[in-house]
């Protein structure tokens, strides 16, 4: 590609292409690149195919990953890239990228304080930084910068501690003063407000990615490793022989493997179900909105800390957003008006314009809510079954340290070094992972 | 949501505090061999359905009873409401 390049910017652009366009190697026929773009566009668009292929289940594997969102695949993409597995097949019940990974809203950031967290999170926030040259997909890694905002004197002492419990772990935190702010978010009511803003913690690493682009990178990237990515193939049971779990009955056959691996949060309590097991996990239902599409008005990602608001401003010019989940038990993927008069008021407090903007859509997802507000990547008591879920409504900046740490798991069965609090015994234990100190009761988390 | 309240009718879901499941009601002995891990289940593990489940709602913002309702956590259609007293009473759990 090197010597390409150089060929390309030697040559006279109008005059030489052709010759340039013929010297595209057969290997850089998958790749993406701004040459293979024009080559395209001046071939009319023949050469492209298939991102990944449309796989039929084989009758065995050595490791099946239940679930095709953005954990499932990078899982898949990690354990044949990184830990060289050559039958992994990764087995989605609808299309890949339709549940959570395409209804978060979009965040990025390190910015957890306990020993438990925030390691795994910090290699996630860097595995992000490389994403898009690792799977040679434009995934818009937007590091825009995410910032909390303090209202109380008592919320500055605890951002304070936050931000040094970060950067003790390697990430960087910035305890911004309101000239600061206001420098950056110039219409942020800092003098009269409801809930005065009185600085904030920001991490200028933190920021967006285009959610449904990770999901489609790792697929793309997993299915060039050889990983067998298999839709519309619903799981419906285990098969168990002497106490193993060796594979899993679908809607599409029977299929045996080693390792079976569930990583479908959303959805756990309904797939670990049929392996007869109880999980510290709640379902619940988080919305989240998006508007009408405008000029840039917000720069980076913004937290509201008197209410839970957080908002940033996709590339299309909406303002995605959300608040609380809606806090009881479900499975529908939708909520209900309380929480979302409860959201628009956060929303109203801090941006009161948001008043004069029109709603395009609202949705909801459901999140594994755990007991103590952390996720789980263990091995279950099941030889043969793991397990990844529990992620709450901080999935989606996880994902690429998810599949990574699981992938580690998978391959070595023994924990990511970033991920060995995260274990099923810690309830039995005492060692929760509770960063907001609610206890055992998964709707405050 | 609405729901129908044993003694005062229908009233939003919002006046009511979520408390989880109902098998909350039944405590474990704390005088068994098994009680440790009795009391971490009890305290850690959910059977979270996708379907029925009956679930504990405090009405917080209202005469701060205690309801057992059963929900289909798919739809979110309420079945059944009753106070919790009453149910904890029919199962052996009053003193």
């Amino acid at each position: 590609m090197s010597d390409l390049h150089k060929k390309w910017s030697a040559t006279d652009v109008n005059n030489n292409y052709i010759s340039v366009i013929v010297t595209l190697k057969e290997s850089d026929s998958m790749r993406y690149s701004g040459l293979r773009v024009i080559k395209e566009a001046l071939t009319g668009h023949k050469g492209w195919s298939p991102a990944w292929r449309d796989a039929t289940p084989k009758p065995e594997y050595d490791i099946i990953v239940i679930g095709g969102g953005g954990h499932g695949l990078a899982t898949a993409y990690y354990l044949a890239k990184i830990y060289g597995q050559r039958r992994v097949a990764v087995l989605e019940k609808g299309w890949i990228g339709g549940g959570n990974v395409g209804r978060n809203t979009t965040i990025i950031r390190s910015n957890y304080m306990l020993d438990g967290n925030e390691p795994f999170y910090e290699f996630s926030l860097k595995l992000w930084e490389g994403l898009e040259q690792d799977l040679n997909y434009n995934a818009m890694v937007s590091q825009r910068g995410i910032l909390n905002l303090i209202h109380s004197d008592a919320q500055r002492d605890a951002f304070v501690r936050r931000g040094n419990a970060m950067m003790l772990n390697g990430a960087d935190a910035d305890l911004m003063t309101t000239q600061q702010i206001k420098k950056k978010y110039p219409f942020l009511n800092t003098t009269d407000a409801r809930f005065p803003i009185k600085g904030g913690l920001a991490q200028h690493r933190g920021g967006t990615v285009r959610h449904d682009a990770v999901a489609w990178g790792y697929a793309r990237a997993a299915d060039q490793q050889g990983v067998d990515i298999i839709q519309n193939c619903e799981v419906t049971g285990f098969i168990m022989e002497n106490g193993t779990c060796c594979g899993v009955e679908t809607t599409r056959g029977t299929i045996r493997a080693t390792k079976v691996a569930s990583c479908v949060a959303g959805s756990s309590g309904r797939v670990m179900e049929m392996a007869g097991l109880r999980l510290p996990i709640e379902s619940h239902v988080l919305q989240a909105f998006v508007s009408e599409g405008l000029k840039p008005l917000l720069p980076g990602v913004i937290t509201f800390g008197a209410g839970h608001f957080y908002c940033s401003q996709s590339d299309k010019g909406g303002l995605v957003f959300g608040g609380d989940i809606d806090g009881y038990n479900s499975y529908a993927q939708r909520g209900n008006l309380p929480v979302v008069e409860d959201v628009c008021e956060g929303g109203m407090a801090i941006f009161p314009m948001l008043g004069r903007i029109r709603l395009l859509r609202m949705w909801g997802g459901i999140m594994d809510m755990s007991m103590d507000g952390s996720p789980i990547i263990d091995r279950t008591s099941i030889d043969g079954l793991y397990f990844n879920g529990g992620w709450c409504y901080g999935g989606f900046k996880a994902t690429p340290a998810s599949g990574y740490a699981y992938a580690h798991l998978l391959a070595r069965d023994e924990p990511h070094p970033t991920a060995t609090a995260y274990r099923f015994d810690r309830f039995n234990r005492g060692l929760m992972i509770d960063e907001k100190g609610m206890g055992n009761q998964p709707n405050l988390h | 949501m609405i729901i129908e309240h044993p003694l005062l009718g229908p009233r939003d879901a919002s006046e009511f505090t979520y408390m989880g499941d109902a098998a909350l009601i039944h405590r474990p002995d704390w005088t068994a061999t098994t009680a440790v891990q009795d009391f971490a289940d009890y305290g850690y593990l959910r059977d979270n359905p996708a379907g029925r489940h009956r679930e504990l709602w405090f009405h917080e913002g209202g005469d701060r009873s205690w309801l057992v309702v059963t929900r289909d956590t798919t739809t979110h259609a309420i079945t059944s409401v009753e106070l919790a007293r009453d149910v904890a009473r029919r199962e052996g759990r009053s003193r």
